[in-house]
């Protein structure tokens, strides 16, 4: 026996050979994936989750609607391929099985099934009516603002910005645009995906996915301008005061400051100096902290005393102008605040990776994150393809085919997956599908009436409510 | 949500609160065919005017006070409802000119909606009100209770903007935020639960962006009937005054480089030292430093390079070169090319895209690691001092730039800066980064310093179409023009004008519209 089973006191009826069997050597492999496709990617879900309520039995159900979602794979040998689309789970699961995908990308509903969309000419026929708001968050951003690790790299010490990151945007998705149905997904290597789920979501135009992106949007330098966050006016608009105070000043005080050691050494405070506007403001400051390089006053953390000095400085009631006193803000948000990637969010055709893929790179599953415990979730523990495979062979062969992620790391997941976005959000659909097929109905019953009434009345009221049409040019006229 | 109550419309029916048109329909009218260009040359230079404007950053207040001198200047009438007929007359011909590419549509649309926008503003908030309940916008007010509850965010996001909010009694109408996007975007307002809270002075933002939707789906349709019916029945009448309307005003966009005008690739650095403007020699510069550009920065140099005269396989040995240390040829074959080739018009939808003008190019917003943009805009001002020093440009040249930044005239900067490398005067100024190229190579060229004189003659062409245009005014022909609703033209002929009807007439001279479905 393997010192593992040993360990777990297995009796297996495993004989020698097939133990080596058992482990799994880590990485991403093409075979763990067709097992993963298998017996853990949760098809249906996925299926239920897309089809928004129109795979009921409801009348006023869209048959055509799951066939109308761009898919799109991309395939071993990065061969990728565009505009898949299914008229069922099965389809959809035997593609996906059949396929293998090392990364399934979801894109917007169409006005007409993609895979005939060049049997239809000209303009806006064949176009997009339907997709998800979706953000992308990426911790390459925010290379300019984190020692720890560069580029594809992530760390618990760094992480933390991407949690902040969630927790500010989730705020202001449901409390400022009233939205209800969200979904937070790692990306699987080092950043977030959300999607927002709500009707009214998906049925926004360019346009408006374009001006909540820049609700959002307070970063606007790169590396040729000195101060990339410009916080104008006397005060902050509610949501980003009640982003900083509720959020971004406390963690960057409390974790980014020390861990990150913005103040601690010369090159990196000089970054923090040069975002003061009053260069005689800088250099008080800049001569204090090199006097104290090597003395250090009190027994604590360094980052701590100079940010206290700089405030006190900068906030004095001898700073007369207003972007002094801002500038400790500003300084904050351009650490702390959310860096979306505006190109994903503003176009209902861009494509994003579907939730419960394996990051190729990493071999790590895309897994929901909860936005209200965001602080536990941690990236460096997130299941791997590995893992799992390896999960699957302990627990040995059962009868039951039935939902064998229950018995992986996977099935944490996939529960809360069901249980707080899934569920809420298929009700709220059946809901929606109801009320406005008894609308419909309601509206015609009314004509209905009205009409068998005038019959015996007067024939131009009869008129009016068949042709409304006509009614509102006059008007326009 | 409510709809505007119905009496006030019915009143602003019987008298005429307001003289803004909102070009829902053409009114039947007789125009001459001179009038016909005359009256849209005269509108496109206020249309010019305001993008000129735009391109130069103006504040709100400037570009209020433009556009009431640009319509001052050209749109004026002395006896009213010939005014109000010209403004009407013009707004429908310059859609057919406008209608027919997505671009043309882009910069029709922007700066119809900008000129709208100004001119609600000078309206009397009786006419506003008025004008609102024409768009049947879903507005509600906010009741006295609510407004007691949000008072305090709504004065934060007043301050915030540098205003204060005003009295208790004023007027703040919830909408949903969907309908206010230019708002929203600029946080300039309250939300909450889904609906912003709007300002009556605000309420422009509502109704242009109704004006704006309203013409976006207008001209597609127009679009549609000149190409399917229109031109080819107007092919000697108003397609040719249609043309030269829309190439005359806009000047040449590049698109399509003189064949004999090419560059090759050894020649790239070169002219980037001598012919470049600062954008592009920056993110030229860079892709040298860094063997790399980010998306936003090889499409504004890779499509500046094909209006340069760059072909596609030097486009393509060119960027590999470049990436060649950090990206293996196989990885840039499978990455890169294909965006390349997109750009040519090669793949995918086969658009042949125009390099970018100075207008696009300031209103972009690069990012993290973007170095696109223009420079005059996002470089602080020790690296644009650094910068215009390594062009060659004087110390005292450099301070003038400096002050034209600093005021936000980025293109007259540009403009300054041409100057000081040249030697010589610009006077149409920079509005595009391949017409500052052809520019200096024209200098150079008389100068005996340039390296192919084509480029001079894409010059000439152009000059050359402009007197062509101007010559069409004199076309005197006599024909009255029907114009029916949305952009259906019916036109009545003369007989001996050559017009044609799809219907049936009943007998000479009668009207028979055109039906087309």
């Amino acid at each position: 026996m393997t010192k593992e089973e040993a360990e777990n006191g297995r009796d297996d009826m495993a004989i020698d050979g097939a133990e080596q069997a058992n482990a799994v050597p880590d990485g991403f492999d093409a075979n763990y994936l067709r097992i993963y496709y298998g017996k853990l990617f949760p098809h249906a879900d996925m299926f239920k989750w897309m089809s928004y309520g129109n795979d009921g039995k409801h009348p006023a159900c869209d048959r055509s609607y799951f066939g109308r979602r761009e898919f799109s794979f991309t395939l071993e040998n990065d061969i990728y391929i565009r505009f898949q689309s299914f008229n069922s789970v099965i389809e959809l699961e035997n593609s996906i099985k059949e396929k293998c995908p090392f990364k399934i990308d979801i894109g917007p509903v169409y006005s007409v099934d993609p895979a005939k969309r060049h049997a239809y000419a000209g303009d806006n026929v064949f176009t997009p009516v339907e997709r998800e708001l979706v953000f992308d968050i990426d911790i390459t951003d925010y290379d300019d603002v984190r020692y720890c690790c560069t580029g594809a790299d992530v760390c618990l010490e760094c992480w933390p910005l991407m949690t902040i990151a969630i927790k500010v945007i989730d705020a202001a998705l449901r409390d400022d645009f009233g939205f209800n149905h969200i979904l937070w997904v790692y990306s699987g290597r080092r950043g977030v995906h959300c999607w927002v789920c709500d009707g009214k979501a998906r049925r926004l135009t360019n346009e408006q996915r374009t001006a909540i992106a820049d609700y959002f949007r307070v970063y606007k330098g790169n590396e040729n301008s000195h101060k990339k966050i410009s916080l104008p006016g006397p005060v902050l608009h509610p949501f980003l005061a009640r982003s900083y105070t509720e959020v971004l000043k406390g963690f960057f005080e409390a974790k980014l400051l020390p861990n990150q050691s913005l103040l601690s050494s010369e090159d990196r405070y000089e970054k923090i100096l040069e975002m003061i506007p009053d260069a005689s403001v800088a250099s008080e400051l800049r001569g204090r902290w090199q006097e104290n390089k090597r003395a250090s006053m009190s027994k604590d953390d360094i980052n701590l005393v100079r940010w206290d000095q700089l405030k006190s400085v900068l906030q004095s009631g001898k700073q007369k102008t207003q972007g002094i006193r801002r500038c400790v803000e500003e300084i904050v948000f351009s650490f702390t605040y959310p860096r979306l990637d505006m190109e994903v969010s503003k176009h209902m055709n861009h494509l994003l990776k579907a939730p419960f893929c394996v990051h190729p790179k990493t071999g790590r599953v895309c897994v929901p994150i909860d936005p209200n415990n965001c602080d536990e979730f941690d990236p460096t523990t997130v299941p791997t393809l590995s893992q799992l495979v390896e999960e699957l062979n302990r627990e040995g062969l059962r009868q039951d085919a039935e939902n064998e992620w229950d018995r992986t790391s996977l099935g944490e997941s996939i529960k809360f997956f069901r249980t707080t976005f899934l569920q809420p959000l298929l009700k709220s659909c059946k809901e929606d599908i109801e009320s406005s097929y008894n609308a419909k109905l309601q509206q015609s019953k009314n004509t209905l009436s009205c009409r068998t009434q005038s019959n015996h009345l007067c024939p131009n009221v009869y008129s009016h409510l068949f042709n409304p049409v006509i009614n509102a040019v006059e008007d326009q006229n | 949500m409510e709809v505007v109550q119905s009496h006030r419309k019915s009143s602003s029916n019987n008298v005429t609160v307001s003289t803004l048109p909102l070009y829902r329909s053409a009114p039947p009218l007789e125009v001459r065919l001179e009038d016909f260009e005359l009256f849209a040359m005269d509108r496109l230079r206020v249309l010019k005017g305001i993008s000129d404007g735009l391109g130069r950053g103006k504040k709100p207040e400037e570009m209020e006070k433009l556009v009431a001198d640009l319509w001052k200047a050209n749109m004026r009438h002395p006896q009213a409802n010939e005014e109000a007929n010209k403004d009407i007359i013009s707004h429908f011909v310059l859609r057919l000119v406008y209608c027919r590419t997505e671009e043309l549509r882009k910069w029709f649309l922007s700066m119809e909606t900008t000129l709208f926008r100004y001119r609600f503003r000078f309206e009397s908030s009786e006419a506003q009100r008025a004008l609102m309940s024409e768009f049947k916008l879903p507005y509600k007010a906010v009741s006295n209770a609510e407004f007691e509850s949000v008072k305090d965010k709504l004065g934060q996001v007043a301050r915030s903007m540098g205003q204060t909010l005003a009295s208790a009694d004023a007027i703040f109408y919830k909408v949903p935020f969907e309908e206010v996007p230019e708002l929203v975007a600029g946080r300039r307002v309250f939300i909450c639960k889904g609906h912003a809270y709007v300002a009556m002075n605000q309420v422009v933002s509502l109704v242009v962006t109704q004006f704006r939707s309203y013409l976006s789906k207008a001209l597609i349709l127009t679009n549609r009937k000149w190409t399917s019916t229109v031109r080819e029945q107007e092919k000697d009448r108003l397609a040719p005054i249609v043309e030269a309307l829309c190439t005359s005003y806009l000047g040449p966009d590049y698109s399509q480089p003189n064949e004999a005008g090419e560059i090759s690739v050894k020649d790239i650095d070169h002219i980037a030292k001598t012919s470049f403007p600062l954008c592009m020699r920056h993110l030229f510069e860079k892709v040298r430093e860094d063997h790399h550009l980010k998306h936003g920065g090889r499409m504004q140099l890779g499509l500046f390079l094909k209006g340069v005269g760059l072909k596609l396989d030097d486009a393509l040995a060119f960027w590999k070169a470049e990436f060649a240390p950090k990206v293996s040829a196989e990885r840039f074959d499978k990455e890169y090319a294909y965006n390349i080739r997109h750009n040519y018009g090669r793949e995918g939808k086969r658009t042949d895209y125009t390099p970018y003008s100075c207008q696009k190019i300031i209103s972009s917003t690069p990012g993290v690691g973007d170095h696109h943009g223009c420079p005059y805009r996002h470089f602080s001002e020790e690296n644009l001092r650094a910068a215009l020093v390594r062009m060659g440009v004087s110390s005292r040249a450099v301070e003038d730039v400096v002050d034209k930044v600093r005021n936000r005239h980025y293109q007259l900067a540009c403009t300054l800066t041409f100057e000081a490398v040249h030697g010589s005067s610009c006077d149409a100024g920079i509005n595009h980064p391949n017409q500052y190229f052809i520019d200096s190579q024209r200098i150079l060229q008389s100068k005996g310093l340039c390296l192919h004189t084509e480029y001079c003659v894409i010059w000439d062409t152009f000059e050359y179409s402009l007197q062509l245009t101007q010559s069409l005014q004199w076309m005197s022909l006599y024909v009255p023009i029907w114009f029916h609703s949305l952009a259906e033209f019916d036109i009545k002929g003369t007989g001996a004008a050559g017009s044609v009807f799809t219907d049936t007439t009943d007998g000479g001279g009668s009207l028979n519209p055109m039906l087309i479905q």
